[in-house]
């Protein structure tokens, strides 16, 4: 027994230092970010003075990333919905095939994508100049993940049936789709958009070769201000960073948690006479 | 049916497979030829940031599997209070990009880090490894945490408790246990999350972009070679070779583990 309090104490002493090697970093971070001048150290004072000096410079960045992250989560919808509804169903062959090809954007780096993306189209100078161009790096990255998170929970549900009673009672082919596709997937849709969301909002390694001086994204900011700016200003853009990352992430995490199946259960049905 | 598919299909087509298919043909149309495609094996340089690519990539993978082995395990078998927010603290860093690792490991090991601070306070040297091979290990190894502890945090939970209570009574040790029941069963989950963490430190180019200075692996070779020497088809065959290895890492896997790969950020 006291073995086990042993083991139990130096797992959980291993745990807690991970911890804090990922937490430490962002905790400096944020103080320095708050700090008049971190090199002096916390006694220097706290001030904002190097958030609204980021905010001044940097706001322009920060918009257009939300821009683009909302733009990117339209087309994701747009395409990545019905992909998974007929990979789901189809069942095929082919939809192994499909499925393979879609994830490949996941599998190639960025830095490869956005090179391919460059040499296509790099001589169409009103596309290659416009936020748009980035956009579609975005759409090729995340639509995996909406696709994913759909086909996740399609397949824990029995389609083929539901949609079958409903032709059965008449449904139209649009019917079942907006009347019964959509709303079973409703949590897979869910989980993928704040996914692509938050994955649109920090993507650097396809951004950084296609972004032009004009369409910076706030990644590309950040990388921008790291290299040529002191720490303070570093950190307190990584704060506007943080505060805009989080609550997806927290959104995230609660939708990751398991809950209950509402639509169809395991349980026999009791007999209603 | 099939013509929803049309819209991604037409996306697909005309912004991935076009753009791959013709990096394939500028990587062939440089000074080197279609040679460029095996410089990376016969040009010392490239050759070189190869080995070193794929050298810390290898390192982060053992890393990353044991560090989030134990932690997994030990979040997933053991309820106590503040064990949620533990997870939540660990998983924090899920979808930082890779520039952000790598302020994140300035913040640690670089000119005014946290480790050369303590270690200057201990009387010695002020430790300073940020801008290296080790800092960007770290900063890889920082960045595959938090996604393989959840792998290997849901696989736990998957594992049947039943086999170890049956080793137990049989009268197996702590450690027989652990190497014999619960290694083995969650193998496919490190497999997959093994070939993720390698292949995106193989092609992660942010936390190298931001450390900087010294570290000469592949996604900065391509990155200076596209920028700084405009050779646009070396960079071209560089990053074709390295696209097709990180798809076949994570291809063998899928076939080794037995199910589809979760994907990485």
């Amino acid at each position: 027994m006291k073995s086990h309090k042993m083991l139990f104490g130096l797992q959980l002493a291993f745990t807690l230092a991970v911890c804090a090697f990922l937490i430490v970093p962002v905790v400096l971070s944020i103080l320095a970010g708050l700090t008049s001048n971190y090199f002096v150290g916390l006694e220097s004072g706290l001030t904002l003075r190097w958030v609204f000096e980021v905010w001044d410079g940097y706001r322009d960045t920060i918009f257009r990333s939300i821009g683009i992250a909302l733009a990117c989560l339209l087309v994701t919808l747009v395409l990545g919905v019905p992909t998974a509804y007929v990979l789901t169903r189809s069942g095929s062959r082919l939809s192994r095939v499909v499925e393979e090809l879609l994830m490949l954007p996941i599998a190639v780096p960025g830095l490869a994508t956005a090179l391919a993306l460059i040499s296509a189209y790099g001589g169409m100078g009103g596309f290659r100049t416009s936020w748009t161009f980035i956009l579609v790096g975005h759409v090729l990255f995340t639509l995996p993940f909406m696709v994913r998170s759909v086909l996740a929970v399609l397949a824990s549900i029995d389609l083929k049936t539901l949609e079958e009673g409903a032709a059965s009672l008449g449904a139209s082919f649009r019917q079942r789709f907006f009347d019964i596709v959509l709303p079973n997937c409703r949590n897979g849709i869910l989980a993928g958009s704040l996914m692509v969301v938050t994955l649109s909002i920090g993507e650097f390694n396809l951004t950084w070769l296609l972004h032009t001086p004009l369409t910076k994204t706030l990644p590309v900011g950040l990388a921008d201000a790291y290299a040529s700016l002191r720490l303070e200003i570093g950190s307190a853009y990584t704060l506007i960073f943080l505060l805009m990352i989080v609550p997806l992430l927290l959104a995230m995490q609660a939708f990751a948690r398991p809950r209950p199946r509402r639509f169809i259960s395991d349980d026999p049905v009791p007999e209603s006479k | 049916m099939i013509y929803l598919l049309l819209p991604a299909a037409a996306f697909f087509g005309a912004f991935f497979i076009l753009p791959m298919c013709r990096l394939f043909l500028v990587g062939g149309s440089g000074a080197r030829g279609w040679s460029a495609y095996t410089a990376i094996l016969t040009d010392p340089i490239y050759f070189n940031s190869l080995l070193a690519t794929l050298g810390v990539a290898a390192a982060t993978t053992v890393a990353t599997l044991i560090i989030s082995a134990i932690a997994g395990v030990f979040l997933q078998r053991h309820r106590f209070p503040g064990n949620a927010l533990l997870v939540s603290m660990l998983t924090l860093p899920l979808a930082f990009p890779g520039v952000v690792i790598g302020f994140m490991v300035i913040m640690l090991a670089g000119r005014q880090g946290l480790v050369g601070t303590i270690t200057q306070a201990l009387g010695g040297d002020k430790w300073v490894f940020a801008y290296s091979l080790g800092g960007l290990f770290m900063g890889y190894v920082y960045f595959s945490v938090p996604r393989t502890i959840l792998t290997v945090m849901s696989a736990t939970e998957k594992l049947d408790p039943r086999l170890e209570e049956a080793a137990r009574s049989l009268g197996a040790s702590t450690w027989r246990v652990v190497l014999d029941v619960i290694l083995p069963g969650l193998k496919p989950a490190f497999i997959s999350a093994g070939a993720i963490c390698f292949a995106t430190a193989v092609g992660a180019f942010g936390t190298a972009f931001t450390l900087a200075a010294r570290i000469n692996v592949l996604p900065m070779v391509i990155y200076t070679e596209f920028t700084l020497s405009a050779n646009i088809a070396m960079a071209a065959a560089l990053s074709f070779v390295l696209g097709a290895v990180t798809w076949l890492v994570l291809a063998l896997a899928r076939t080794a583990a037995g199910s589809t790969v979760a994907a990485a950020g």
